[in-house]
This record gives structure tokens, C-alpha cells and sequence, in this order.
């Protein structure tokens, strides 16, 4: 007979703990990323013909699509923030025998993000 | 049972690293164009329709949508592990495999134009 040494993790682990649920939210991210790209095929499936891109276009003015983006923007926001936030774990870079700040790295990820926001945007109105 | 490293593993860790930093710096941007300067009408349907029918715009989405379902698809398979759903190692080919399919999805709906 086999005895089990593991204990067994109830599926509700991650709400007993803020940094638990944080973790967990971050994971979830990945959901409103697959659920942007659903709409980026149907996007660049619905340009090729006039009729369907105008379904596409009143579909993104309609208060349902307002709602999704919404929470799709706050979980990409989340997403961005945790990344960047990473960074510094990810790559540690050292100036001589000195380490570069980790929040310097976190920093200049920070302004970058905000850079190529800002690149997009402009891009999309010019 | 299958021993020995995970040859691909690495592989699949680099494509979510690169899907994670793509969606990181350009998701919010992307989602403020469609989710608020659309409705508010600051970006017409023409102007919509002439940046979508641009090739270098449908190359690059569907660049983003390759590398955006694979950082999606390690990531949610891991967090679905987590909470107990499924085994890691188990059914890898169903999130990765959705991922290739909605790329080839992608790249067929680019090519219609």
C-alpha cells in the first residue's frame, strides 16, 4: 500500500494570501492578451471587404466592446506594471564591480513602455 | 514515461518571454486605439480601414498575434497546473496547438486582402 506524503492543495490556495492572489492575477493576465488577439483576427479578417469591416467597427463602438476593453486594459496595465517590474530580476547588469540599480533598469523599461506607447499612438493618428 | 530533458522547453520559455515583452510595451496602446479612440470616434472607419489594409500593419499583426497566443498559451497552461486543472506535461499540445492554429488563423486572414 502506497501512502500519499504530499498534502493534498485545495484548488483555492491562491485566495488565502494577497500575494497568492496577486500571483494568480498576473497568470490570468495571459487570458486578456489571448482574448486581444481573437479580436486582432478578426481585425485583419474583416479589412478585406467593406461590408464586414463596418460589422467590425460598429461592433468596437458598441458598449459591450467598451466594457470588454475596459477590463482587457486594466489587465494589460497589470501585466505591463508586473513586467516591467521583473526586469531587473532578469537581466543583472553590472558596471564595473558595481550593479546597475535595480530600479534604474525597472526605470528605464518604464519610460520605454511609455515611449513606444506613446510611438503607436501617434502612428495610429497621423 | 518520458525521461530525460526537456529539449524543447527552453524554446517555449524564450517564445513567452518574447510574447510577454511584446504585449507588455504595446497591449495597453493597442487596446487604448480600439477600446477608446474608436468609440469616441477620434479614429473613423477610414481611418481604421486604411491602417488595417496597410501589408506592413497585417504583417506585424500577425507577427503580435504569433508571439501574443504563446506567451498566452505557457502561461495559462502553467496557472491552469497551479490551480489543479491540469498536469503539466499532459495536454502541452493543446495550448501550444491553439496557439499555432489562431497564427495560422492570423496569417490566413492577412493573405485575404
Amino acid at each position: 500500500m502506497t501512502k500519499q506524503l504530499t498534502r493534498p492543495l485545495p484548488r483555492t490556495w491562491w485566495l488565502r494570501k494577497a500575494p497568492y492572489l496577486k500571483f494568480m492575477i498576473r497568470e490570468l493576465t495571459s487570458v486578456a492578451v489571448f482574448a486581444y488577439t481573437l479580436l486582432l483576427i478578426w481585425a485583419l479578417w474583416s479589412a478585406a471587404d467593406a461590408g464586414s469591416f463596418l460589422g467590425f467597427y460598429d461592433f468596437l463602438r458598441t458598449p459591450l466592446s467598451v466594457w470588454l476593453h475596459a477590463v482587457v486594459l486594466l489587465l494589460a496595465l497589470y501585466h505591463t506594471g508586473t513586467w516591467i517590474a521583473l526586469t531587473p530580476k532578469v537581466m543583472v547588469l553590472w558596471r564595473d564591480d558595481e550593479q546597475v540599480e535595480p530600479d534604474f533598469i525597472a526605470g528605464v523599461n518604464g519610460i520605454l513602455f511609455l515611449f513606444v506607447s506613446g510611438v503607436l499612438v501617434w502612428l495610429v493618428f497621423a | 514515461m518520458k525521461t530525460g530533458p526537456d529539449r524543447a522547453a527552453p524554446l517555449f520559455w524564450l517564445l513567452f518571454a518574447a510574447g510577454g515583452t511584446a504585449s507588455a510595451m504595446l497591449l495597453p496602446a493597442m487596446v487604448f486605439v480600439t477600446g477608446i479612440a474608436v468609440p469616441a470616434g477620434w479614429v473613423t472607419v477610414d481611418d481604421l480601414a486604411r491602417l488595417l489594409r496597410n501589408s506592413l500593419t497585417r504583417l506585424i499583426l500577425v507577427g503580435l498575434v504569433f508571439l501574443f497566443l504563446l506567451h498566452w498559451a505557457h502561461r495559462f497552461r502553467y496557472a491552469l497546473a497551479d490551480l489543479g486543472f491540469v498536469r503539466l506535461g499532459r495536454q502541452a499540445w493543446l495550448f501550444y496547438g491553439t496557439a499555432l492554429a489562431g497564427t495560422i488563423l492570423a496569417g490566413l486572414a492577412a493573405l485575404r486582402l
